[in-house]
């Protein structure tokens, strides 16, 4: 038990290495968000009014930010289903370490990926015209925010992956949930154009509630999308507290039962 | 003192329908080394997991090292070191990073580690490649890989699954090498492999399996008495056929068998190069010129007929033919 942690933060290492030995996979992870930010920015922020001093970019990026983070989710599984597949949790296994450390490493190391992709899309928010103005406490606490966002996901990831087993099928799977999730949301237009029932879907949404709170935190007043007037649209910041509370306690859980038992199946 | 004991072990799949491990005991002695002979899907993988405390039995008990692996898995890990089939090692990092990230989760310090590493590298001759990808490794250096890992702290007690499929005879001879110094080490090994001359070649004792059963069991030596050593093979045309079994009885002083379909006459010998002289002086005496000739050793396949009298099914084969059935 003792060595618990340190043999968490060497999994934890594992993936920050994996970084550097395979540069592509940040590359890729940050290549998809740069793009959006380019296609909103410059193809819809001119028809989309936002009525904001600078600009819809500084409501599209808060949406960029929920939204990369939330497609980790897939790259968590896949690499999870990978190890699987290769045998490396059955090497992991059979050393003498705890079971929780692979998953509580793997999930760090993953949150370590999404401050890297972080930063980078914040510097390319900031080439657009980004400008958060409610100052740098604030601006950490969203980002803050953002990646424990990140890292209850992550748990999801987890569990997916050891379920799963092919890592394509994950890869796309992840997809096809992700995609329309952020899509439903707030992040990219203001919910008031949507059908009265997808209001309500996208205020309860948590990206949505996830994306209101960074723009809160982020200083907009305006947080594109209060009309169905639900709870979580008007106290999105403590509804994305309950969101990331709720995943981690079922997924924490699972996740770890689930992974004592990979190899037992 | 039996370092490996496992007792009635039973594993089922699917709800019950396949049996992968059916009432099976084996035990290796302190210091020795066991091989697990089979067919595909015999069992060999189960088995290893079981010991290795990756996979629960339903029923029958296994002690590694003195402890139980259902109640003191903990236990066993400590003193095991495990190969399985397929080499699992991180492919995206380097043979390097793979070795100091499972020396440190051996609770290495991060320099003994690291002394660790290289030394294993060397012994594997693996220094050279060591900071490259493994993705870039051949199948034998992964392999190698796979089992310097396992070596990381001296494990007593060692499970090698499978080591030298997929290698090429060069990979193979290396590998055995590999496998003779640390049997000279002392740690007890159980090693699975589906080549006859492997088990000959590293173990002490052989076990056979089939089907999850233990069908056989003894030294090297024992199991080629009973499928009867050397095999002297002999292709002829058909009108030849009579004259030819005629004069390999005479020389193998067995009736030898004969294959319709490939016109092959074969009979056990014990003589070695010496019956294939005789048989070739025979026939050329005769004025019968075999289209083929040769001396086989015994294979696994000769073992199972000996053994089973028949042939070992692949599993693939298995399932087509159990897929007719119904
Ligand atoms: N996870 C599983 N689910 C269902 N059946 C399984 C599973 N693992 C193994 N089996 C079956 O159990 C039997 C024994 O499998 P096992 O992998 O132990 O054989 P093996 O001797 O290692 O074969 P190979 O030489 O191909 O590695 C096979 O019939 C196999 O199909
Ligand atoms: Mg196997």
């Amino acid at each position: 038990m003792k060595y618990a942690i340190s043999d968490a933060w060497v999994i934890t290492k594992r993936q920050l290495l994996l970084l550097i030995r395979v540069p592509e996979v940040l590359i890729f992870s940050t290549i998809q968000p740069v793009m959006f930010v380019i296609l909103f920015r410059y193809v819809f922020g001119g028809s989309i009014t936002s009525g904001q001093p600078g600009g819809y970019v500084q409501f599209l990026m808060p949406g960029i930010f929920v939204q990369t983070v939330a497609f980790t989710l897939a790259g968590t599984a896949s690499g999870v289903a990978e190890d699987m597949k290769k045998g490396l949790i059955d090497r992991y296994q059979s050393l003498p370490i705890s079971r929780s450390v692979f998953v509580i490493g793997k999930t760090l190391g993953d949150s370590a990926l999404n401050i890297v992709v972080l930063l980078v899309m914040g510097l390319a928010g900031f080439i657009v015209g980004w400008r958060p103005h409610s100052g740098f406490l604030k601006v950490m606490l969203a980002f803050v925010f953002l990646l424990a966002f990140g890292y209850a996901l992550s748990w999801i990831g987890i569990f997916v992956g050891l379920t799963a087993k092919d890592a394509r099928v994950v890869q796309n799977v992840g997809f096809l949930v992700t995609f329309p999730l952020t899509f439903l949301s707030n992040a990219f237009a203001p919910t008031t154009g949507m059908p009265k029932a997808l209001q309500y879907f996208a205020e309860w949404n948590p990206v949505s509630t996830m994306v209101a709170a960074c723009r809160q935190l982020f200083g907009l007043t305006n947080k594109f999308g209060v009309t169905a007037g639900t709870y979580p649209s008007t106290h999105p910041l403590i509804m994305s507290l309950v969101y990331m509370v709720l995943v981690m306690a079922v997924f924490v859980p699972l996740s770890v039962r689930s992974y004592a038992n990979s190899a037992k199946k | 003192m039996k370092t490996v004991l496992a007792e009635h072990l039973v594993k089922t799949y699917r709800k019950g329908h396949v049996r992968a491990l059916d009432d099976l005991s084996l035990d290796v002695e302190e210091g020795t080394v066991l091989s697990v002979l089979g067919p595909n899907g015999a069992g060999k993988t189960t088995v290893v997991r079981i010991l290795a405390t990756l996979l629960a039995p339903d029923s029958g008990s296994a002690r590694v090292g003195g402890f139980d692996v259902i109640r003191h898995p903990d236990k066993v890990r400590e003193i095991i070191g495990l190969s399985g089939q397929y080499a699992a090692v991180d492919e995206t990092l380097n043979g390097w990073d793979n070795l100091v990230m499972f020396g440190r989760l051996y609770h290495l310090s991060k320099s003994a580690a690291v002394k660790r590493a290289e030394e294993l590298l060397e012994q594997f001759s693996l220094a050279e490649s060591a900071r490259r990808p493994i993705k870039t490794y051949s199948g034998g250096m992964r392999r190698r890989l796979d089992l310097a890992a396992s070596l990381i702290v001296q494990p007593k007690v060692l499970f090698l699954d499978e080591p030298t499929t997929g290698l090429d005879p060069r990979g193979r001879q290396e590998m055995w090498q590999v496998i003779e110094e640390l049997v000279k080490g002392g740690v007890t090994l159980l090693l699975t492999t589906q080549y006859l001359e492997e088990a000959d070649q590293l173990a002490d004792d052989i076990v056979v399996i089939d089907h999850g059963k233990v069908i056989a069991r003894g030294t090297s030596d024992a199991l080629k008495k009973q499928v009867g050593g050397e095999q002297l093979e002999v292709i002829v045309e058909h009108h030849n056929v009579a004259a030819t079994l005629e004069a390999v009885g005479r020389v193998s002083g067995a009736k030898p068998i004969f294959d319709e379909g490939l016109r092959k006459i074969s009979a056990p010998v014990s003589t070695g190069a010496r019956a294939l002289i005789e048989v070739l002086r025979s026939l050329d005496a005769d004025g019968i010129h075999p289209l083929d000739i040769a001396l086989k050793r015994p294979s696994l396949d000769d073992v199972f007929m000996a053994l089973t009298g028949h042939v070992a099914e692949d599993e693939a084969l298995d399932d087509v033919s159990k897929k007719r059935g119904r």
